[in-house]
């Protein structure tokens, strides 16, 4: 039995104004949870929807358990699918919605009724079976969708967007019930969101996408650290990008100006970068220090504009005499703020700052 | 207060309009024939102990059957049309509901005129079977119950795929889409999803076709020669030809009963406040 359980294979489609997806490929593991993760409208549902065998591809394959079923419809698909807005039949009371999938396999009625148990049990919802879709709350409505996709026990379930409608608090407490059902059942989830919290949050792998394309696809960390693109860097996290060139490579650190002012970052692992070569670092704003006093060799200096205190979190902006402005902060107190209008020095820890796309340009 | 000054002049339209020629109706109905013309008294219910009389009972149940057939081949045509419709690309869709729309532009008589010319016997049709050899002798069309229900739902299809062009349009086809997921072809799908969400539509369409055609009359006279008295014949006669206003005035009575039950039905049935457009 392969490893992988899912595959596309350079799947594009176009819906007639422009490509929604351009020639996308991906492999998912059995048992993994992998997270679309991109703005609206670059292509996730869409994805989803091939995945599904609910849209076609213009080109490319999909292929499920190692077969091919890029021209197979739905319903003879191994898959099963939470949609956007739940999609629960109106018409249909939670038992039956749940039962439906079961119904269409014609299983028989003394499974069907254990299985609605079972599944009810599941998502915390004794007791619901008799109430319409339209008598539930959101949250409710959520883990019936769950229900009813699982009942069946297919080899891989999609998600597309199933915490979107929830408010903050419901949404933090379904992302660790969903992770833990996805662990308890070893079912393959591919999930979608545009939040990125939740991504980091539940994904043991995400996919980053971009105007109907992947621009990453890695673990939550390494997509967090080692941004491929500008784009990874600005889409996840607060990032502050900056044009620089090499000047020194050392064995694990580089040396670089940005401008005139000397920086250190991280040496990419694949040794691309030579001694004057322009590329892109990243330093994610919690990683961005400053002080009163210089820190060899760092040479760079900025004014403090503004100070925010955000919940535990103070966060100053600093322009350099560039005019670039940075954000640095994420922990200190309301009364360790800088003084506006100080001068700061600026550095960080070479380990985190990455050069953006491992110095294979992406910049 | 000011909410009675602004509903007046609906109550005085109302009042003129559907309240006194109702009671107006009614009250015949309930009178005797004069003996020239006219009505005289005293008040009697034989008018209404006429209607079991075995001729009438069968032009009561005629007009029913028919109304019914008409309403299942309106909505055998008009659901399947309107399911396209909706779902075709905004071009065909404008295109289609043009060819629903346009013979509202005309008159409905001159319509079914239009096919009684159709039909003759040296008509169009028949000429052209004849032509290629498929007939050697004009087959009778016109003056058959075919003919009168080909009238009827000709004329009435546009209200079946009215309302269930609009249930279907407002159809969410996340639900299809889910039916299939779980594992439906496409047409379990449609039998356990698609239909009964459009259901308020076919229960619309079904209303407002069974209701007219339960009384239409011309179309029986012109399409169904006198194959068929249908009530809508039968009240016109006795209006018209056999001066017996109480009786026809207690047929018309009848009439909105039957309409009546049809709306209780239709409300039981899960049916909405029309809404048509
Ligand atoms: N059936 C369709 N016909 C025409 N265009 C479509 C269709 N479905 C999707 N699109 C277009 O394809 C693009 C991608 O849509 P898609 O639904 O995949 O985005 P998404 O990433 O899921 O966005 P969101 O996060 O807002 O749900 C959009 O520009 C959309 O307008
Ligand atoms: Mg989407």
């Amino acid at each position: 039995m392969s490893d992988i359980l899912l595959s596309l294979r350079g799947v594009s489609k176009n819906f007639g104004e422009g490509d929604v997806l351009r020639g996308i490929d991906l492999d998912v593991r059995r048992g993994e949870f992998l997270t679309l993760l991109g703005p609206s409208g670059c292509g996730k549902t869409t994805t989803l929807r091939i995945i599904a065998g609910l849209t076609g591809p213009d080109t490319g394959n999909v292929i499920l358990e190692e077969r091919d079923v890029t021209a197979l419809p739905p319903e003879k698909r191994n898959v099963n699918t939470v949609f956007q807005n739940y999609a629960l039949f109106p018409h249909m009371n939670v038992a039956n919605n749940i039962a439906y999938g079961l119904r269409v396999r014609r299983a028989p009625k003394q499974t069907i009724r254990t299985k609605i148990e079972e599944m009810l049990a599941l998502v915390q919802l004794e007791g619901f079976a008799k109430r319409m879709p339209a008598q539930l709350s959101g949250g409710q409505r959520q883990r019936v969708a769950i229900a009813r996709a699982l009942v069946c026990n297919p080899a891989l379930l999609l998600l597309d967007e199933p915490l979107g409608a929830l408010d903050l608090q419901l949404r933090r407490q379904m992302q660790l019930e969903l992770k833990r059902l996805q662990e308890k059942l070893g079912i393959t989830f591919v999930y979608i969101t545009h939040d990125q919290e939740e991504a980091l949050n539940m994904s043991d792998r995400i996919a980053v996408m971009n105007d109907g394309g992947f621009e990453q696809i890695g673990a939550p960390d390494v997509i967090y650290e080692q941004p491929a693109t500008r784009f990874v860097a600005q889409f996840i996290g607060q990032a502050n990008l900056m044009e620089a060139r090499v000047t020194q490579i050392h064995e694990n650190s580089l040396t670089l100006l940005h401008g005139d002012q000397t920086v250190l970052a991280s040496a990419p692992s694949d040794g691309a970068l030579k001694a004057g070569d322009s590329c892109l670092l990243c330093v994610r704003t919690e990683r961005l220090h400053y002080a009163e006093m210089p820190h060899a060799p760092f040479t760079l200096t900025g004014m403090v504009m503004e100070n925010r205190y955000t919940g535990g979190a103070l966060i100053t902006r600093i322009r350099l005499p560039s005019g670039e402005e940075w954000t640095a902060g994420g922990h200190g107190r309301a009364d360790e703020a800088p003084a506006v209008g100080s001068t700061v020095h600026l550095w960080w820890d070479p380990a985190q700052a990455a050069v953006v796309g491992g110095g294979r340009g992406g910049a | 207060m000011r909410a009675f000054w602004l509903l007046l002049p609906m109550g005085v339209i109302a009042l003129l309009f559907v309240a006194v020629p109702l009671i107006y109706v009614i009250a015949l109905s309930f009178l005797h024939r004069g003996e020239m013309m006219g009505v005289t008294g005293p008040a009697t219910i034989e008018n209404y102990l006429r209607m079991f009389d075995a001729r009438y009972a069968r032009v009561m149940l005629d007009s029913i059957s028919m109304a019914a057939y008409t309403t299942v081949l309106s909505l055998l045509i008009g659901y399947p049309f309107a399911y396209y419709m909706a779902r075709a690309t905004p071009r065909w869709r404008n295109l289609l509901m043009l060819l629903v729309i346009v013979p509202f532009w005309t008159n409905a008589l001159v319509r079914v005129y239009g096919w009684r010319i159709l039909l003759l016997a040296n008509g169009p049709i028949n000429t052209f079977l004849l032509r290629i050899g498929l007939i050697d002798r004009p087959l009778k069309l016109l003056f058959t119950y075919g003919a009168m229900l080909l009238g009827m739902v000709y004329s009435l299809l546009p209200f079946m795929i009215l309302p269930v062009y609009s249930s279907v349009e407002k159809m969410d086809w996340q639900c299809e889409a889910a039916a299939r997921d779980l594992g439906a072809g496409p047409w379990r799908a449609f039998w356990t999803v698609t239909l009964p969400l459009t259901l308020p539509g076919v229960l619309a369409g079904c209303l407002l076709v069974f209701v007219p055609s339960i009384g239409l009359f011309f179309i029986a006279d012109l399409l169904g020669g006198s194959q068929v008295i249908v009530i809508g014949n039968l009240i016109r006669d006795q209006l018209l030809k056999a001066r017996d206003w109480p009786f026809g005035a207690a047929l018309s009575v009848a009439l909105l009963v039957v309409t009546c039950l049809v709306l209780v039905g239709y409300r039981r049935a899960g049916g909405k406040d029309l809404e048509v457009f």
